[in-house]
């Protein structure tokens, strides 16, 4: 018995790496993000409206454009105050793989930037 | 006669060899339990995030290392909505002009059971253990922390109410409420999952708080503090 417990949490300890490239941005998005940037990605998340800052619109092309890649990247992997914004915008470095992280900005590329809809 | 009582002792054998008799809580908790919640874990490894599509509600397979028996049992007879827009991915939203809101009349009501039902199957919960380690592993001993100072914490500090709610009128709705969280979870689960969600729920929506075992018990102690002031 002891033996299994061992084993079952040796295997939780272990990151999980399997299907980050099996889940899409836009799965991960719906997963991680929706709750306070709203399932259209409009900042206006079923949390939304009892947080002291509001989390940012993913649609706004002009706003979402003023941030590299790499500020977006850096911002999902280790939080708001990463780039002196909000601490209501956790670190998700732990729970997700840089690869991962890639597909989430590319998702909001698509967001902001896609060339039909948000123009 | 012993021609007709056959079969049954053929059942009755085969049930002995597999361990339990017809009607043993194992079973009753899987047919009552295991359509919504795991009771085993879960192949994580294989299935990816597309495991955490597939729940419909919290996995249990660690329940008797996460809650407390005598809550359960008394959930188990009186549930109450624990994630006040569900939980994911059965999130229940209204898509409104003022953003997502969460739709409290769209949650499914949770089965309620019989005091002598839910004593059996919460006993048969707690029996659920596979991280015991974890829990003795943890240090934390309870403490007092000022509610103000605690509120503070937990709200402006660490930001926790983006996603949990500290009172009924304070808080996000994606998370699970956590005014009740003392007497709901164990105080080692809730420090040892604080440190390290991840070691729980490799599909856990709940970020990794980049915080100190010090800054961990200090909210635990909050959440003492307002479980015991409810």
């Amino acid at each position: 018995m002891k033996a299994i417990t061992v084993a079952a949490i040796s295997a939780l300890l272990s990151p999980l790496s399997h299907g980050a490239d099996d889940a899409s941005g836009e799965r991960l998005y719906t997963m991680y993000c929706t709750q306070c940037h709203g399932m259209h990605g409009n900042g206006l998340g079923v949390n939304s409206s009892r947080m002291s800052v509001q989390p940012r619109s993913h649609i706004e092309r002009e706003e979402m454009m003023a941030r590299s890649d790499e500020e977006l990247f850096k911002v999902i992997q280790q939080g708001g105050k990463s780039i002196d914004k909000s601490n209501l915008m956790p670190a998700w470095g732990d729970n997700l793989s840089e690869e991962e992280i890639s597909a989430l900005v590319a998702h909001l590329r698509q967001l902001c930037c896609k060339e039909s809809g948000n123009e | 006669m012993q021609a007709k009582c056959l079969p049954t002792l053929v059942a009755l054998c085969l049930s002995a060899i597999a361990g339990y008799s017809h009607g043993a809580p194992a079973d009753k908790v899987a047919e009552l339990c295991g359509s919504c919640h795991a009771l085993e874990r879960p192949d994580y490894e294989t299935q990816g995030r597309e495991e955490r599509f597939s729940r419909k509600a919290p996995p249990l397979y660690f329940a008797g290392n996460k809650y407390r028996r005598e809550w359960l049992a008394g959930f188990l007879q009186e549930p109450y909505p624990l994630h006040p827009s569900g939980y994911f991915p059965e999130r229940k939203l209204r898509d409104t002009p003022e953003g997502d809101m969460p739709d409290e009349n769209a949650l499914a009501a949770h089965l309620q059971l019989s005091e002598s039902d839910a004593a059996e199957v919460a006993d048969y919960l707690m029996s659920l253990q596979p991280y015991a380690e974890l829990i003795t592993q943890d240090s934390y001993s309870e403490g007092k922390v000022a509610l103000r100072m605690g509120t503070l914490d937990f709200r402006k500090f660490k930001g926790c109410d983006a996603c949990h709610q500290d009172s009924t009128d304070n808080g996000g709705f994606s998370g699970p409420i956590l005014y009740d969280a003392w007497n709901r979870l164990q105080p080692h689960y809730i420090s040892a999952f604080l440190k390290n969600p991840l070691q729980w729920d490799p599909n856990t929506i709940m970020p990794v708080p980049q915080m100190n075992e010090q800054a961990v018990h200090k909210l635990v102690d909050y959440l003492k503090a307002i479980g015991e002031t409810e």
